[in-house]
């Protein structure tokens, strides 16, 4: 066990003994954050080590949750529910990033972005399904080796232990043969077919593992939120989430972290202020965020945490590949 | 059948506006090799900068030509300046979110600073309709596909025909071996940004009388245009022509007869049909990859 490794543990540690005296309204946040890290973990997986734009990881993000809301309603059990969210992301996943990758990179971007379209429409407009804009109400919470999760706090330790077990695995697959072959095809994918490395095949499979990573997180949202309507889920969603992964740092692996704090708790912090400066900066926060993106690309195209190792090596450059 | 044909032209009049964003989409793409997320957003400015002329007091005509000539200084120049030419040396991803970023931050700038509602913007042409043997067909539809049809034919024209034009081709081609004949790469670079800036006004002139101007009015036309780009091809101007007018007829009649619902998703579906059975698009070539 490194320093890092012992730095993480407590954090962890003093996160749950600080939920434990928050407000519930700040508690429920974190546990939003936990929920959003799981789909921006994945996110990071296609964006930072396969090198791919993918802009549907919120229709992703809806399809677990609409999976979860509707199974667990007809009284599924939690943990049947979600391992067949996760699975059915991974095979749309699969079947929407096979067109897209065999032909361009940003292709997938494209493909992505309409496919979070349709999803969203499917959504509104199925209401004998999906509830359309009604949405589907009453999801209950699930119940752990026999306790309750229906208190908020007991909710968000299980969400954070889940989260940890769900990047705990991302990490080991970084790790693994296949992870470096992820790297490998992001910073010179001519010279990873060279060698062997199959690159749609592994990209494919990078894109879809990230896809069922937000389909993890959606089963957590829904049964966090108790009730979920298409909203949530739309294409704006799937941008600040590829933003939440860029700003931070896409390519390493706590990069996320950052920047879905950014994104989930700064708008908060301001919608919550009563103070006139904060509630200037509410309405024209998301121009700021914009600027702030563009001069990141300018300046710092490696995301926040490329701050701390410039001297060490450039990784600005990875990125532009 | 008369339905038929009526949902064909006004599918084929929405379609040409598609392709005009689509074209300078492709020649952005073409040229300089820049995806422009903000595509739809360049399109909602100068919606805006025309309401805000005519609020003015000018006429439509004369507050479209102004706005061109700001277009050209802002979305053209102003945005190679300040956003590409920093940007193009990281490479494809970075100047995308960059301008997913402009995109998110032009919108929100309109919303918080003018208005988050829609205004309604004067239609260049007549009102009303004339049959033509049993069909009617409104003169905003024909004005729409004569105006885009000549832009269309005359930017094709420019590009064949001028040496400017086949010089800012040859720059699409082969950069290097443009520059080694003595083509001037970056001023042809600039032009075709500033040809994508007027694409855009007129774009705007002619879909926001029925989108009208709203903050996110771009999000639609802006996915439309390249999905149009790709469908057609993307590196052929023709392919964002057959591709925009495609989207338009087939949204039309899947709104029609299928459900109206699911409209905006046609572009999506033809767009996979096509990369699945035709990657290069219907009219491009396939490219080579260089290593």
């Amino acid at each position: 066990m490194n320093a890092k490794g012992i730095a993480l543990i407590v954090a962890l540690a003093a996160l749950a003994a600080l939920a434990a005296v928050m407000k519930r309204s700040d508690v429920y946040l974190m546990t939003l954050c936990c929920v959003y890290l799981m789909a921006t973990f994945g996110l990071n997986l296609t964006v930072g080590y396969a090198g791919q734009m993918s802009l549907g990881q919120a229709a992703f993000f809806g399809i677990g949750a609409y999976c979860a809301a509707i199974l667990l309603k007809f009284g599924w059990p939690f943990f049947t529910v979600l391992p067949v969210a996760a699975l059915l992301c991974f095979v749309v996943g699969l079947a929407l990033g096979f067109p897209a990758l065999r032909v361009q990179h940003h292709y997938l971007a494209f493909a992505t972005l309409g496919f979070n379209i349709l999803v969203f429409l499917i959504m509104r407009n199925e209401e004998k399904i999906t509830g359309g804009t009604f949405g589907i109400s009453s999801i209950p919470r699930p119940s752990v080796f026999g306790f309750s999760t229906d208190h908020h706090l007991a909710y968000f330790y299980f969400t954070l232990v889940s989260l940890v077990i769900v990047a705990g695995l991302l990490w080991w697959l970084l790790r693994s043969p296949w992870g470096r072959a992820f790297a490998a095809l992001r910073d010179n994918p001519i010279r990873a077919e060279s060698l062997g490395v199959n690159i749609t095949a592994y990209t494919l499979l990078a894109f879809a593992i990230g896809a069922a990573c937000a389909g993890i997180g959606g089963v957590y949202y829904a049964s966090l939120v108790e009730f979920i309507e298409p909203g949530p889920f739309h294409f704006s969603t799937s941008l600040m989430m590829l933003l939440a992964v860029i700003v931070g740092g896409s390519g390493r692996f706590f990069g996320p972290v950052i920047g879905t704090i950014v994104i989930i708790l700064l708008p908060e912090i301001l919608r919550s202020s009563n103070m006139e400066a904060l509630k200037f900066m509410q309405k024209w926060y998301l121009v700021f965020f914009g600027v702030a993106v563009v001069a990141l690309m300018i300046w710092l195209p490696g995301g926040i945490l490329s701050l701390f190792d410039r001297r060490a090596k450039t990784p600005a450059k990875e990125l532009a590949k | 059948m008369g339905d038929f044909v009526q949902l064909i032209v006004s599918g084929t009049a929405t379609g040409a506006i598609y392709a005009l964003a689509a074209l300078g989409f492709t020649l952005l793409w073409q040229a300089a090799g820049v995806i422009n997320f903000a595509q739809g957003e360049f399109v909602m400015l100068p919606a805006f900068a025309m309401l805000f002329f005519i609020a003015a007091g000018l006429p439509l005509w004369l507050a479209f030509l102004l706005t061109c000539a700001v277009a050209m200084l802002v979305l053209g120049y102003g945005f190679k300046r300040v956003i590409v030419d920093p940007l193009i040396r990281h490479g494809v991803i970075p100047l995308v979110i960059a301008t997913l970023g402009l995109s998110m931050a032009v919108k929100s700038t309109v919303r918080a600073g003018y208005s988050a509602e829609a205004h309604p913007f004067p239609s260049p042409f007549p009102d009303g309709q004339f049959a033509l043997a049993g069909i009617n067909i409104s003169y905003a539809d024909i004005g729409t596909l004569v105006l885009a049809g000549a832009i269309v034919i005359g930017l094709q024209a420019f590009l064949n025909k001028t040496v400017t034009g086949r010089a800012m081709q040859a720059v699409a081609q082969n950069t290097e071996a443009a520059r080694v004949l003595g083509i001037d790469v970056r001023r042809m670079v600039l032009y075709v940004f500033l040809i994508n800036a007027v694409l855009a006004v007129v774009a705007a002139l002619l879909i926001t009388p029925t989108y009208l101007a709203k903050f996110d009015m771009g999000d639609s036309i802006g996915q439309k245009a390249f999905f149009a780009a790709i469908i057609g091809g993307f590196n052929q101007t023709r392919g964002a022509l057959l591709g925009g007018v495609l989207i338009g007829i087939l949204e039309n009649v899947v709104g029609f007869y299928v459900s109206p619902a699911y409209k905006e998703g046609v572009a999506l579906v033809l767009f996979l049909l096509v990369i699945l059975f035709r990657p290069e698009g219907l009219l491009g070539r396939s490219e080579e990859r260089k290593v």
